[in-house]
């Protein structure tokens, strides 16, 4: 399997489906790891950096789940490469533009990806569209069980995992949730919801985490306690608490704006279709929060051009790196405004 | 009537504290004197912020290089500059000044609640296992969820025996 492979179609938690899929896009888990006997990334050698990947790919391809991954080497990757796998939500950022030997594995399906030395040895993330919290953790408990009855990992009966920034140490578990909030930032109450999930000690983010802002009305919500909580309490939590409270909101949002704003909401809803099926050039941010519009239209059965499969395709593909490998060659500026465009008015042409 | 802060002289004063030791006195701070004087943290911060100021403001306590770990040689002081640990020993060696951070990191806990590694001791898992389900037992009846009650206390009792 190899980067085109991945290309060729969307991602599962772009597939539109799991609980409340109207709001929630996805969710994930991950669950940071290291192994016993070495140093943390911060104060490891080369060296030893290098034979913490060797280990680590030699081990995971000999687990169940891991003999059928794909095996990236990071550090081989161009620049466009790399912005596929950032894109798909497969590796961090800052996995992307960190230094010496690193990589990830992923599954054919793109449900479970294993970083190697991002910020810990290893970060087992598991990845499904809508609210899918137990599906995910089903998943990556028996990865990391079969990683940690090959290796031995650093834990400690007191603190738990241990982890190279102590915020992580215990569990080792972030649990996110992405999701789409436009009746709310509509109706003006999203400063009131992420206030209040701050005060719960929730981290609010934009769509690629850590640093990064609200693109599209997409919000990510995962915990920050890693200690003290069992992994089950936490995905109890963000199953039958935060997530369904935010999402009844959001629906409540929606309900408004359909019958007090209604002319309001279908001009916002099939201006955005006007613009993006008749562009000449646009940019990447123009495009997420016109296609966020349509997305709730979907949802409530208010715009009917085209469906959420054509939607999501069109959100991951007019992303840079992937707008780059369909046209097979890098793209600047104008350039790729223009591109991205194109894209957009065949895109919307095929599925009309 | 708004009051100035009484820092800056500039921004309104929404900080309002009354000292009481060495002698009772008033303040009245804005937002951003108040963060910097390491009264408030503001909630916009992320819990990696939190920490390295709660950080800074032990450098003027304690040096930091007086705690160095036996494993990797990290000093306290190098993880102040680096934000990441060295290595799994450094948890045990820094621990005087790691665990105050620790714990207001993770709202007051300092003690593991959930899985352990396949490879970890047995008494570890068994121990780990335990406080993990008691604490899940509790979390069931308090939330009147008798099923999973039922079955997590056949687990405790399973672990108990071997």
């Amino acid at each position: 399997m190899t980067i085109d492979d991945l290309t060729g179609k969307t991602g599962e938690w772009l597939r539109g489906e799991g609980a409340m899929s109207d709001v929630v896009l996805s969710s994930r888990i991950r669950l940071a790891r290291n192994l016993a006997d070495r140093p943390f990334l911060a104060s490891a050698s080369q060296t030893e950096r290098t034979e913490i990947y060797r280990t680590l790919v030699d081990e995971i391809t000999q687990t169940p789940t891991g003999a059928d991954a794909m095996v990236v080497d990071v550090d081989d990757l161009d620049t466009v490469d790399r912005g596929i796998l950032v894109e798909r939500h497969l590796i961090s950022h800052q996995h992307a533009c960190g230094e010496g030997s690193r990589g990830v594995t992923i599954s054919p399906d793109e449900t479970q990806s294993l970083m190697i030395n991002e910020e810990d040895h290893l970060r087992i993330q598991g990845l499904r569209s809508g609210l899918q919290l137990e599906a995910i953790w089903d998943d990556i408990n028996a990865v990391d069980d079969a990683v940690s009855s090959r290796l031995a990992i650093a834990f400690d009966q007191d603190l738990g995992y241990l982890t190279a920034c102590p915020t992580n140490v215990g569990t080792g578990i972030r649990v996110s949730v992405m999701l789409h909030l436009p009746g709310l930032k509509y109706t003006k109450e999203i400063e009131r919801m992420a206030r209040a999930a701050r005060d719960m000690r929730l981290a609010v983010r934009g769509l690629f985490g850590e640093g990064t802002d609200a693109v599209g009305d997409f919000y990510q919500i995962s915990n920050q306690t890693t200690l003290g909580k069992s992994e089950s309490a936490i995905r109890e939590a963000f199953s039958n608490r935060i997530i369904p409270k935010i999402v009844a909101y959001e629906r409540q949002a929606r309900e408004t704006l359909i019958k007090k704003r209604t002319v309001k909401l279908d001009d916002r809803i099939w201006r955005a279709y006007g613009v993006l099926s008749n562009a000449r050039r646009i940019s990447g941010d123009e495009t997420q929060s016109l296609l966020s519009p349509l997305r709730m239209g979907i949802h409530l059965g208010r715009f009917d051009r085209f469906g959420i499969a054509a939607l999501n395709e069109m959100f991951l593909y007019s992303q840079p790196a992937h707008l780059q490998r369909l046209h097979g060659k890098s793209l600047e500026g104008q350039e790729r405004a223009i591109a991205r465009a194109d894209y957009l008015r065949e895109r919307i042409g095929a599925a009309t | 009537m708004s009051t100035v802060c009484q820092i800056c002289m500039e921004a309104k004063a929404t900080v309002h504290i009354s000292d009481m030791a060495p002698t009772k006195r008033d303040r009245h701070l804005c937002e951003d004197c108040a963060e910097r004087e390491g009264i408030i943290v503001k909630s916009h911060h992320t819990t990696n912020e939190i920490l390295q100021q709660f950080i800074k403001q032990k450098v003027g306590l304690v040096t930091g290089d007086e705690f160095k770990c036996d494993g990797c040689g990290m000093t306290f002081r190098d993880f102040q500059s680096k934000g990441q640990l060295g290595c799994p020993q450094c948890y045990e060696s820094l621990s005087p000044m790691l665990l105050p951070l620790i714990e207001r990191a993770h709202e007051g806990h300092t003690s593991h609640v959930g899985k352990a590694p396949m490879t970890a001791e047995p008494t570890v898992r068994r121990q780990v296992g335990l406080v993990r389900l008691r604490r899940e037992l509790q979390d069931a009846l308090e939330g009147e969820n008798y099923e999973q009650a039922a079955r997590v206390r056949d687990e405790i009792e399973a672990l108990e025996s071997q």
